[in-house]
């Protein structure tokens, strides 16, 4: 699915956004790559795109639970995340689509 | 079958035995005991309650005979060895017969030690009548029929074990009078001062105690009637209970030929010096020189012998035990534990002294490590002291606390004893349980158990006792984790050094420090945070501000909440506001059916429940600056009415709260700053628990107290300077906030950064300028001010793309629930 201009999203950072019916936050991480996994911490709920990032994981703002962004698994004892397969098309757009889960 | 025969049917012969059946020693021995008493196997240490009748005989047995039957363990009660062939490796009773072993383990205990007293024997007939020593059961009931029949009893001994003889005789005569030779009660444990408090306690319960007195004579030709003191005087009773203390039963051992000093010498593997089929065990043993009389020492014994009879371990060792001891003293709570008086003049000692109260608790800290402590009469601490002493664990900075509960959740459980299921964390309800495990699975350092079970990531109170469980699960062998002492986790620096190198490198971003000091120049999301506020608080304008290192409350200027809206705290300096401002703040709640409006603990007002993307129009609808209730800042200046209004205001406490909420706004830290100025010493304003407080006395003066606390932790702040004016008191908040900034740890909050300096070290720094470095200090904190700009300017225009768009699902989650009465 189409999503918005990648520009929208701030180095080192990452945005919400609606993929059908669910929730994806999508991270544009300082080495310039995207990574997309489900908006919602397991948890309690939290909004992940508002968490802080480094190149590896991502981690809630509520409780500070910690999350892989390429695996979508919890390094702090928790469900794992659905992870996404996101990229940039010609026109600068980001494009998500879910993970086929073989390859997961 | 190896034949493995026990001397001795006591408490270390039963536990060894007991040990080794555990470990299916029971398949390949034949066990045979043999007891001196014609009973089971009992608790001594009750015997005393037994006296007491607090606890029928009955009560204190521990194996009862069939135990032995159901083991196939052959027991002799009530059979004496009188000899041990080690090279024919046989035993002989005192009936003549003999028993073969192939292993042998003597735990034939010790015996009431009875001083030569003349009259104390009648010759040829054992014990003088009315005499009687306190060892065994026999004994115990020997002496309790006795005395029932009698008036008064003199107790020789002022031991642990004389002084249960003595309470528990108060239960069958009148009148007990206690002697004892040295000048202070219990004298092996406890030093002068604490054993003349347990003598006041013991007093107050009905016993006469003498001390420094010498017994010379039993009195009496028929039966006792009474004893005579070394300076002349003359007790007159008609019992005498011997308890001056107790020697190993070695004499078996030694007229058999095995090594016997104070006790039968033993190895590490508690075999008998040369003799590698026959072990020693218990109070008859001497272990590397000691002896020893208790419990727990016994038990340790027990498993090493059983571990290397078995096979089970056969390097086990023993290493001697450190003793500690817990008791009800004739009715008093005494604990000891190492050393009782310091030893070296290095030796940290703290002594707190009661009499009155009957309290008395005395430390000894050698080389930051607990080597002795006494409590007598409150031993609430003694838990934490136990393991403290036992795991030569690290001692709290603030040594007041190994003695008292200052504040906050006590630290009385040991790790031992919680069960699995108590809950450690409240915050994020992890027990000992998941705890223990998570160490179990290979996680050996505290912040890494920490950081998987959550524990300790809340409040943070429970930290001290989430440590105490991991060096317990860990058996010691608990890692250091070399990020303790980092500012952050993902630079391998603590804070002076990193700021030297952020400096000599002009580091001016968050990326820039990953880049040069990072191992590999990895980012760590853990440590972009506590970065961005050092940065900024070192270059001010020239910062370079990646929007990515903030934490989203200061990327938004807002305080997330569990439904993921913000709450929204408009600037109110000093808690002081105006009916005009009021009603615009009411009005802006109303425009944007705010879910909530409620005041706040630093006297503000807090509208919450506010989505993200309507912060900009909040803001703009207020006109209001920020509040900063949101970041790791200069939160709030808390004030009372003061002098213009309060009856007894006697200094004006708004407008120097206001003044310097005005200068220090929004200025970052390591941790919150929450100051009060309160307007006299009544503290209205609660300036005496705020990270600076200022407190108005008398005379126009202001004290200033930095380092309170009165959240998770609760503190009282320090003193730090009493001055003139309200300029004076301006400047050095400013110049100690300042010196917290550089200096404190991220997240350390002035509760714990103070008492780590030291206020006397701070105060030479701030107040007096030893260091010569105030100027500076004011200079850093000038040019912060200057560099201030309010956050909630950032509204007419986004600083990054989306900044304020929402994050939240489309679903709705838990939302908080709307009161009634809120709009």
């Amino acid at each position: 699915m189409r999503l918005g201009p990648v520009d929208e999203i701030p180095l080192g950072e990452g945005r919400a956004y609606a993929v059908g019916g669910e929730m994806v936050a999508v991270f544009r991480l300082r080495d310039g790559s995207l990574r997309a996994v489900s908006a919602v911490c397991p948890h309690a709920g939290g909004p992940l795109a508002d968490g802080q990032i480094d190149n590896k994981v991502v981690i809630c703002p509520l409780h500070l639970n910690v999350f892989d962004l390429t695996t979508g698994c919890s390094t702090t004892g928790q469900p794992a995340l659905t992870v996404y397969v996101v990229h940039v098309d010609d026109d600068g757009h980001l494009v998500v689509s879910p993970r086929v889960p073989s390859e997961v | 079958m190896e034949r493995l025969v026990v001397i001795g049917n006591g408490m270390a012969g039963a536990r060894t035995v007991e040990e080794i059946l555990e470990r299916g020693g029971g398949e390949h021995f034949a066990i045979t005991m043999f007891g001196d008493e014609p009973y089971g196997n009992y608790n001594r240490i009750m015997l005393s309650n037994v006296l007491a009748g607090v606890e029928d005989e009955a009560g204190i047995f521990l194996n009862d005979l069939t135990w032995y039957a159901d083991n196939n363990i052959t027991l002799h009660a009530g059979r004496r060895i009188t000899r041990i062939d080690k090279h024919a490796k046989r035993v002989y009773a005192d009936d003549g017969t003999g028993t073969p072993y192939d292993k042998l383990i003597i735990a034939t205990g010790s015996r009431a030690f009875v001083p030569p007293i003349p009259g104390i024997h009648r010759p040829g007939r054992g014990y003088h009548q009315g005499v009687f020593p306190f060892r065994t059961l026999d004994d115990t009931r020997n002496m309790i029929r006795y005395a029932r029949e009698h008036e008064r009893a003199v107790v020789i001994g002022g031991g642990l074990l004389g002084l249960e003889a003595a309470r528990g005789l108060q239960n069958h005569l009148s009148h007990v009078t206690l002697v004892h030779a040295d000048g202070h009660l219990m004298n092996t444990q406890l030093d002068a001062q604490a054993g003349a408090i347990l003598q006041c306690s013991v007093e107050k319960l009905g016993i006469e105690v003498v001390t420094s007195a010498i017994t010379t004579e039993i009195l009496g030709k028929h039966s006792v009637t009474g004893v005579k003191l070394k300076d002349g005087r003359t007790i007159p009773c008609d019992v005498v209970v011997v308890a001056a203390g107790i020697r190993a039963n070695s004499h078996v051992a030694e007229t058999s030929g095995l090594v016997v000093e104070r006790g039968i010498v033993v190895d590490d593997q508690m075999r008998c010096q040369d003799e590698p089929d026959i072990y020693a065990v218990g109070e008859c043993a001497q272990h590397r020189g000691e002896t020893y009389g208790l419990v727990a020492p016994l038990w340790d014994q027990a498993r090493v012998l059983a571990d290397h009879i078995t096979g089970k371990d056969p390097d086990a060792a023993y290493h001697g035990s450190r003793v500690a001891t817990k008791l009800k003293v004739a009715g008093v709570d005494v604990a000891a534990m190492g050393l009782k008086e310091p030893e070296r003049d290095d030796d940290e000692t703290l002594v707190f002294s009661e009499p009155k109260k009957g309290v008395y608790k005395s430390v000894i800290i050698r080389g930051g490590r607990l080597v002795g402590a006494t409590l007598v009469g409150d031993v609430k601490k003694v838990a934490f002291l136990m393991q403290a002493f036992d795991r030569g664990l690290a001692l709290p900075e603030e040594r007041a606390e190994l003695m008292f509960d200052l504040g906050g959740p006590p630290l009385e459980v040991s790790a031992a004893e919680l069960a699995d299921d108590a809950q450690v964390c409240n915050c994020n309800g992890v027990t000992k349980g998941t705890i223990a495990a998570c160490v179990h699975d290979g996680c050996k350092t505290v912040s890494g158990v920490m950081d998987k079970t959550r524990a300790g990531k809340g409040c943070g109170t429970c930290k001290g006792l989430v440590t105490q469980i991991v060096e317990w699960a860990a058996g010691g062998a608990v890692e250091e984790d070399p990020k303790a002492s980092w500012y952050v986790p993902g630079v391998p620096m603590p804070k002076p050094e990193l700021m030297a190198a952020i400096r000599q490198y002009e580091l001016t971003s968050v990326s820039a420090v990953f880049a040069k000091l990072a191992p590999g120049g990895e980012e760590d999301a853990k440590s972009k945070m506590g970065l961005a506020s050092l940065l900024k608080m070192m270059w001010g304008d020239e910062y370079v501000d990646e929007r990515d290192a903030r934490f989203i409350n200061d990327r938004v200027h807002a305080n997330i909440q569990r439904d993921g809206t913000f709450s929204v705290v408009p600037q109110m300096k000093g808690g002081v506001t105006t009916p005009a401002q009021l009603k615009r703040i009411a009005e802006v709640a109303e425009k944007h059916a705010v879910p909530m409006v409620k005041l706040t603990g630093g006297q503000r007002i807090d509208l919450l429940g506010i989505p993200k993307e309507n912060l900009p129009k909040i803001w703009a609808d207020l006109d209001m600056p920020s509040g900063w209730a949101y970041g790791k800042s200069f939160r709030t200046v808390k004030t009372c009415v003061g002098s213009d209004f309060c009856r007894f205001g006697v200094g004006d406490s708004t407008a120097l709260g206001i003044a310097i909420e005005e200068r220090y706004q929004g200025i970052e830290g390591p941790g919150k700053m929450k100051l009060a100025v309160t307007g006299c010493p009544r503290n209205c304003a609660e300036a005496y628990v705020k990270d600076l407080g200022v407190v108005a006395i008398d005379g126009g003066k202001w004290e200033i107290y930095v380092g309170g606390a009165a959240g998770a932790h609760v503190r009282k702040g320090d003193l730090l300077a009493t001055v003139d004016s309200p300029d004076e008191v301006i400047t050095l908040a400013g110049r100690f906030l300042q010196y917290y900034r550089e200096n404190g740890n991220w997240l350390e909050r002035t509760y714990a950064f103070v008492p780590r300096i030291g206020i006397e070290r701070i105060r030479e720094i701030v107040v007096e300028d030893t260091d010569g470095i105030a100027g500076d200090l004011d200079a850093a904190m000038d040019s912060s001010v200057a560099a201030y700009r309010d956050p909630w300017k950032e509204r007419s225009a986004p600083v990054t793309p989306g900044q304020f768009r929402t994050s939240l699902p489309l679903t709705v989650l838990p939302q908080v629930p709307v009161r009634e009465g809120a709009s």
